[in-house]
Parts: structure tokens; sequence; C-alpha cells
């Protein structure tokens, strides 16, 4: 298995470093998955999904989960979010252990899971009354307002979902995410669905919310372009069945970033090389 | 050949050929219907009138329908304890339906007995009406509710097992209320599921208050009308009788008509 630091290092030859080796140094771990398993009973015996994952992630850290199908991304990401609970282990969140879901761990759904007989700003809505029962309806609704103003919707507010294009109605989803002030975003292949441009449009916007408001983001996603661009560090995990991590890979480029800028760094390549890799063959072969 | 048609363009013709094909077929088939109707009712023997002495003994009925113990007098009776015994059934039918659609241990519970009970035929609920209530009123309710309440609660019950994970999803990690969960989620994707069984609620109850009103006489309304025309036995009777068969056919259309279009006019909202 290789270790990061046995890549040709693109951290020393920038000339700015890393945020995570940063984070690393200076912080206090914020999410904590520690030593986590996750075993389902089936009428062929225990299957294993997860074995003994480790992750910690820093406060305001952009860390992506990239690993094929199967491999049990989704069980952590559920984990989390606290949709499952783990077999052995926990995650822990500010040193409290994740029992349940909460909007502390608000999740951006792959399929958008708006509820379509509300529109844009209800759906909104929904949760900024669910998470400020206190606040008066106009500041709630200030709330709503300028959150889809962040993601582009004013002109949609009052639309129904069944009115919005994809990418429209995953900006609401966001909106809806970040509305709520979530202490880590959680986000599940969030652009799978879209097109090209529109992911691209929509991977900028959330660079751009990200570095405004500092939020810890924890997201699954295929495209290993899209991880390079987003994410602080990226977690490659082995095939499963008992997957783990098998890989984490350091993303040292400066912030913010520019794609085009990005796509000339000789650097991204060393580094996109090594995760197709990784997903082709090591993460295989690590079994 | 081409040349009349071209010197008019009129859209007429067009719509009317558009609509021929939907036209032709009924009126056709109607009309061959009565005419073998009217050909069983020559012999100067049958009791049963053919369709042209039904209009000729009910022209005065016809015109006056709201006359005092006319038929659309007794229609609305009818429809009044339709209305009052179909309410009763929707609010209690969506409400179980709702308890066992979110609870499995009822679900599982409930649903033998429910699958007995929506069975039954409204004829064979009419003693116990009776004998429970001795009365002939309350009992023809009982019997409406008892007969349209099962769809609604079946249906109910599958729409809210049916609410897609992604919006359960939504509620959990949102931790909404029960109330919140309640009027957010459960009851606007139930909906369509929810007029469903309404609607076939509402023929059943249709069905249900015919019989009601024959046995549980007194209180007036279609079926009293038609029990009664048929105990006096007069030369018109049944012409009466037809005349209101076919009024309960068509009302009962039109209620069947009148759910499906509330129905999508709320589902199509969402």
């Amino acid at each position: 298995m290789p270790l990061p630091n046995t890549l040709p290092k693109p951290m020393q030859s920038l000339t700015t470093s890393s945020r995570y080796t940063e984070q690393s140094q200076n912080r206090e771990p914020f999410l904590i998955v520690d030593r986590v398993s996750k075993t389902y009973a089936t009428p062929k015996g225990p299957y294993t999904v997860l074995e003994g994952v480790d992750l910690t992630i820093f406060e305001s850290e952009f860390v992506c989960l990239i690993g094929h199908s199967g491999c049990g991304k989704s069980t952590l990401l559920d984990m989390v979010s606290g949709f499952r609970k783990p077999s052995t282990g926990e995650v822990r969140l500010q040193g409290r252990q994740i029992a349940r879901p909460g909007p502390d761990r608000m999740v951006v759904f792959q399929n958008y899971a708006l509820l379509p007989w509300k529109t844009a700003f209800e759906n909104v809505y929904l949760g900024v009354n669910a998470v400020y029962p206190e606040k008066s309806k106009k500041e709630k609704a200030e709330i709503v307002r300028s959150h889809l103003a962040m993601v582009g919707l004013e002109e949609a507010a009052n639309k129904r979902p069944g009115q919005l294009s994809g990418g429209m109605k995953q900006r609401v989803s966001i909106a809806r995410a970040l509305s709520i002030r979530p202490q880590v975003l959680i986000l599940d292949e969030p652009f799978g669905a879209l097109d090209a441009i529109t992911k691209e449009e929509l991977q900028e916007e959330l660079l751009k919310i990200w570095e405004e408001h500092k939020i810890t983001v924890l997201m699954i996603t295929h495209d290993i372009d899209e991880a390079l661009f987003l994410a602080d560090r990226i977690v490659m995990m082995t095939n499963g069945p008992a997957a783990k991590i098998g890989e984490v890979m350091n993303v040292p480029f400066s912030r913010p970033r520019e794609r085009a800028q990005l796509l000339e760094d000789p650097h991204y390549y060393t580094l996109r090389n090594h995760a197709l890799d990784y997903l082709f063959s090591g993460a295989v072969s690590s079994h | 050949m081409a040349n009349p048609a071209l010197r008019l363009p009129s859209p007429s013709p067009t719509l009317l050929s558009k609509w021929m094909p939907y036209i032709i077929p009924p009126v056709l088939c109607t009309g061959v219907v009565l005419i073998i109707w009217q050909a069983l009712c020559l012999s100067p023997e049958t009791k049963m009138p053919g369709p042209l002495k039904v209009i000729a003994q009910t022209m005065e009925l016809i015109l006056n329908p709201f006359a005092e113990g006319g038929i659309g007098v007794q229609l609305f009776t009818s429809l009044q304890r339709v209305a009052l015994g179909y309410v009763l059934a929707a609010i209690v039918g969506v409400s179980i339906g709702m308890i066992i659609g979110v609870n499995t241990f009822l679900r599982r519970g409930f649903d033998p007995m429910i699958q007995v009970l929506r069975t039954i035929p409204p004829l064979a609920w009419l003693p116990i009406a009776l004998a429970i209530f001795q009365d002939g009123q309350p009992a023809s309710l009982f019997l409406i509710f008892i007969t349209a309440i099962w769809p609604i609660v079946i249906n109910t019950a599958v729409g809210v097992q049916q609410i897609p994970k992604d919006y359960d999803n939504v509620a959990k990690v949102l931790q909404l209320s029960g109330r919140e969960y309640l009027f957010n989620i459960l009851i606007p994707s139930t909906v369509p599921y929810i007029f469903t069984g309404l609607r076939i609620g509402i023929g059943l109850a249709w069905l249900a208050i015919v019989a009601a009103e024959m046995l549980a006489s007194g209180a007036g309304g279609i079926g009293f009308y038609i029990w009664d025309a048929y105990n006096a036995g007069n030369d018109n009777g049944m012409s009466q009788i037809v005349l209101a068969v076919f009024c309960v056919g068509i009302i009962g259309l039109l209620l069947d008509r009148l759910v499906g279009y509330l129905g999508s006019l709320i589902v199509s909202e969402s």
C-alpha cells in the first residue's frame, strides 16, 4: 500500500503549503470516525461492509470520499449523518458521539429530496423553521431569501421542484442545507446526475460558498477531477467487502482555486494519475 | 369532389369530424339497446314498460322533479344522507389509515380484520345496523359509513407506506416534530392515495344508500321512493321505478366524477 508520502511530494514544490497541514498542526480534531465497522446479518451469514475505518477531519476542512460503487462510502456517510449506527466503534462530532440524524450534520441528498408540493422558498423554510423555532416569521423568511440569493435562485423562489431543472433543484437543496448553519455539510454525490456544464458551475458555487462560510464538508464523489478541484484531502477507500480507508491524499493547491489554473499545474496530473491508478489497480490488489 | 371542401374552409367540419368517432358509437349502441328493450316489452302481458311507455308515464315527474315527494326531492334527501355518512367515513377512515400506515404493529394487527370486513356487502350490515340503532335514520348512516370506510382506510395506509424514503430522511435530519411531519410530509404525500380511496368510497356509499333506504324505510330518499312505488303497485309504478333507477345511476356517475375532479385539482397542485 503506497502511503501519501511516497508520492513525488507536490507539496514541497509549491509556494503555498496545504491548508490541511496547517490545520493538523494548529487545530483540535473536529469530526472523528473511530475504528468504525459495519456488519449486516444476511441469510448467508454476517456481511461486513466496513472494517476498522479511522478518519479525523478538522474544522472547515473540505474532504472528498472516493471509491468504487459498493465500497461502503455511503454507509460511512450514513454513520456520520446518523442514519445508520456503526456495529463497532463510534463517530464523534466535537467529542459528542453521533447517535441519530440532526440538523448539525445537514445532508445534501443525491436526488435532491425536495418536497414536490412545496415551492423552493417553502422547502428551505421548512428547515429554517424547524431549526430556529424562536425566530420571528420575518427573520426566518429573510434567512431563506438570503440563502436562495446565495445560490442564485431569487427568481425561482416561488417555483415548485417540478418546474426546476436538475441543477436548480440541487441549488435549492444546497440552500436548504446551508440555511440552517450545519457544523458539517454532508453531500452524497450531489452533482452525479447533472450535465457537465451545470456540474462545473455548481462546483464553483459550492467552493465559493465554502470559502465564505468556512464550513466543514464531507462529500462523496465518483469524479476525481471534482475531488481534486474541491477538496483539501481525498479519502480513497479499498474495495468491499470489509472496505477500509486505503489512502488519504493531500490536495495542496492554493486557494481560491481557479479551474483553468489547476489544469495547467503538472502536479494536478501527478495526483490525478495516482488516484486513477489507485482506483483501477491499487484498490483491487489491496485485498 | 374536392372543390366544395376547398370553398368552405370552415373549422367546424374538422371539429365535428374529430368528435364524431366518439359520439357515434355510444349514440348508436344506446339506440340499439333501447330498440331491443322496446321490442322485448311489446307483449301486452309484460309488467315491464318499454322506454317509450316509461317516458310517457313519467313526463309529469320529469318536468316537476321538485314537487312535493318528487324525484328531485328524494334524490336530495338521499344525497344529504350520503354526504353525512361519507364525510364521517372519510374523516375516520383517513385517520385510521394514517395510524395503521405509520405503525407496523397496528397494521399487521388490524389488516386481517379489515380484509374480512371490507368484503361484507351493505345489505348484510343492515340487520346489524337496525339492531344496534333501533331506528332507520342512524342505521342508514351507519350503513353508508361502514360500507365506504374500508377503501379509504386501505388506500390511506398504502399511501403512508409509499412515502419516498428521501422525504422521511429530510424529516429525520431536520428533526421535524410530529405535527410538522404530519402537515408537511405525511398528509401531502398521501393525498393522491387518499383520493383514490375516497373515489372508491363514494361509489360504495351511493350503492349502500339505496339498499339502506329500501329497508330502513320511512325516512324518504330515492331508495325509499323506489320501494314505495313497487309496494303501491300503481299502473305507472314500474315506470317510476325505472326513472328513479336511471337517476340513481346518473347521480352515482356524477359523484364519482366530482370526487375524481376534486382529487385531480389537489394532486395537480403538488
